[in-house]
């Protein structure tokens, strides 16, 4: 009799997260693993979950740079997650042109992603062949400094208006023992660094020329040449930094122990979650306060072609999940990133936040490097910046040159 | 007696069938894997595949590009000197603590653990521990400077010009001990007699090893440095723990330009082109060695 019993409740142990769970079981990749990106992907799960259904974490640490080959690797291999992030772009370019991910089209008209979504540049990067390919969720734009407060005062200079005046104060902060700016080590910092100072200093037509157009002519010009000229600068402020990862040297940028620090607003995060105020313990300039404006580059998640039915389905309603109002302020907040719909309440948005909302409103925006040039064109960016940041030897007009042969052989 | 023989033949291939038939597997892996996939490799190296595989010739125009990227012609540079320092030090170091060992001191089994302990652990592990001790922050600089030494400067991963060297220690560290197993082992295995014969002799102990011990070890040594050198070809885990491939791009290794540019970069074509050149650079060295060890008939040993 016992054993029966016993048999019986063994079976209804097995039986019963059958009964419960229609709930399908969906994993998602991405490689946000910061205090403030990890507290804002736990929303995205929360909101999924609420839905009935299951989100399973599929956090890569390190960056985009060591994530996405994983990614791409179990996409091509045959073992594809529910939905996966991606800077939106040209980096799943070739998996949704080997058929490998989901047309998205038919969620997107029901729930007229045409119409929320703004800028509409985001849907026109998730857009390959008129069909729609990923769900964007948030706008991260690259060109912000970040400013500590803390470092000026100790300094004895006041807080920068702008890059020269940041400039201007590098000696006095040197002679305080802060590390004037802070560029983390690993590669794409020092690329986006660079891409920030064109923006700022040549200007939004010549951004496009070089990137958009890939004009030598105007990549070989005076210019870019005033940009290289920043870069210099940047590269004599950046001594002494010492650290790899951006939140390392954001960190440095919140302690104190560095003056600013060129990086994207998601850094917003790392100082909410350190508990610091905009304005008071830390300053942002978007466009290094000399060319206010933003790109709207950002993350999407695309959903591989799957198989099993459920699964599918699934994935249609966290493609929703993901737009949805609610879930947009949530995410967006934690995360320090603007929301991909113009028309969300986001009154709870600090004064950094704020600014970036308004020169979205005006419509002060560019397209992200990422969306404008190939992985590949990125990468020799990236090997050109890093070894400039790090070698000082290596001359500006040297490494214009170097910069002119990429953007000659981009596609 | 003839017809035996010609009966005797053919049984040549049915002779040890089991053990043949056992080792078709092997072979067939060798041959579609390791042949197969180096010859589709070259052959797609030729091409511009990008993220996917795809047939479209372009030439030698991935080789091009390659021999011009200032990072490929740096991570060529570093495998040189890190190769060549690897090399002579593993086998130098090696020898020398395994000769020590050799001298029937006390405690040899703690020793030779102590000693082969660090090839225990992986070289992700082994570049962490050294990227924290070589931390101009935390490491050994900031050690000296809290001695009293304030202006002692020691931060090779921060210094573009000798970083290869900060990761050639780790390497040495994690590396030496195991050559100083194989080579204690064929100390081992040198015959009594001839230690007792060289001492009758009168000759000096440094002479007996460098002219007749080492001679002898010749099989050890040849074994030693297949190991070493194949470990230096792939060196990638270690780079990216401890520098990950900076500043810069300074301590950049042929293995991590080919996954960059195969994953990160999106461009296959260039990773095989760049993987096809390190076969060719290994062959060059292969090639010489292996016609002059087993090509030119039976002449040595």
């Amino acid at each position: 009799m016992k054993l029966r019993l016993l048999a019986a409740a063994l079976a209804a142990t097995v039986v019963l997260p059958f009964g419960v769970a229609n709930a399908t079981d969906l994993e998602v990749t991405h490689w946000w693993t910061s205090g403030g990106e990890a507290a804002a992907v736990a929303e995205l799960a929360k909101a999924f979950d609420a839905t009935g259904n299951h989100w399973v974490d599929g956090a890569i640490a390190g960056s985009g740079g060591t994530a996405r080959p994983i990614m791409i690797s179990r996409i091509t291999g045959g073992d594809p997650m529910g939905a996966t992030q991606f800077n939106h772009g040209r980096q799943a370019e070739e998996l949704v042109q080997a058929g490998l991910m989901r047309d998205l089209t038919d969620v997107a008209t029901k729930e007229h992603w045409k119409d929320i979504i703004k800028p509409s540049s985001l849907l026109d990067s998730c857009t390959i062949d008129g069909k729609i390919y990923c769900a964007p969720v948030n706008i991260h734009s690259w060109q912000w400094l970040w400013l500590s407060n803390a470092a000026f005062e100790k300094a004895g200079v006041a807080v920068p208006k702008n890059w020269d005046e940041f400039v201007a104060a590098s000696p006095a902060l040197e002679k305080a023992g802060i590390v004037p700016l802070a560029v983390g080590g690993q590669p794409w910092q020092a690329a986006g660094a660079f891409d920030v100072l064109m923006v700022a200093i040549a200007g939004k037509d010549t951004f496009y020329k070089v990137f958009k157009d890939k004009d030598e002519d105007v990549a070989a010009g005076p210019e870019i040449a005033k940009v290289f000229k920043a870069a210099d600068d940047a590269r004599r402020m950046s001594k002494g930094t010492n650290v790899q990862d951006w939140n390392q040297a954001t960190n440095m940028v919140i302690t104190g122990k560095a003056g600013g620090q060129i990086m994207g607003d998601w850094a917003q995060g790392e100082f909410a979650l350190a508990g610091q105020t905009a304005g008071k313990d830390y300053t942002c300039l978007p466009g290094l306060g000399v060319n206010e404006i933003i790109s709207t580059g950002g993350d999407a998640f695309y959903f591989p072609l799957l198989k099993d039915e459920e699964k599918s389905k699934a994935q249609e309603v966290l493609a929703s999940t993901l737009l949805a109002p609610a879930t947009q302020v949530a995410f967006n907040l934690k995360k320090g990133s603007l929301p991909v719909r113009g028309d969300v309440d986001l009154t709870a948005a600090n004064d950094c936040m704020k600014k970036g909302l308004d020169i979205l409103a005006k419509g002060n925006v560019i397209e992200g490097t990422d969306q404008l040039l190939s992985a590949d064109s990125q990468k020799q960016k990236e090997d050109l910046f890093s070894e400039f940041f790090a070698n000082a030897s290596m001359t500006p007009e040297d490494a214009q040159k170097r910069f002119v042969d990429i953007i000659a052989s981009a596609d | 007696m003839t017809g035996q023989a010609k009966a005797g033949r053919p049984n040549q291939l049915l002779r040890n069938l089991n053990a043949k038939i056992a080792s078709i597997p092997m072979i067939l892996t060798a041959v579609v894997i390791f042949f197969g996939g180096t010859l589709w490799t070259v052959l797609y190296s030729f091409t511009n595949s990008k993220l996917l595989p795809r047939l479209k010739f372009v030439g030698f125009d991935q080789y091009e590009r390659l021999w011009a990227a200032p990072r490929w012609v740096i991570s060529i540079e570093n495998l040189a000197i890190y190769g060549f320092f690897s090399l002579i030090f593993s086998l130098v170091i090696g020898f020398v603590l395994a000769a020590l060992m050799d001298q029937k001191i006390r405690f040899e089994n703690t020793f030779r653990t102590i000693f082969l302990y660090p090839f225990a652990l992986s070289f992700i592990v082994t570049g962490l521990v050294w990227q924290w001790i070589l931390n101009p922050e935390f490491g050994v600089q900031s050690v000296v400077r809290s001695l009293g030494w304030t202006s002692f400067v020691f931060d090779p991963l921060y210094t573009p010009s000798i970083v290869i060297y900060g990761i050639l220690i780790a390497a040495l560290w994690q590396g030496t001990g195991l050559v100083m197993c194989l080579m204690l082992a064929g100390l081992r295995g040198i015959d009594e007699d001839i230690w007792k014969a060289s001492r009758v002799d009168g000759i000096p102990t440094w002479k007996t090893y460098l002219l007749i011990i080492i001679p002898m070890m010749r099989p050890v040594f040849i074994t030693t440095l297949v190991i070493i050198a194949s470990g230096i070809v792939k060196v990638y885990d270690l780079v990216v723990a401890q520098t990950s491939g900076g500043p810069g791009i300074a301590s950049e290794v042929p293995a991590k330009y080919v996954y960059d540019y195969m994953f990160q970069a999106q461009n296959l074509g260039q990773g095989f082109a760049a993987s096809t050149m390190m076969l060719v650079t290994v062959a060059i060295i292969i090639v010489p060695w292996a016609y002059l060890e087993f090509g030119g008939g039976r002449k040595r040993v």
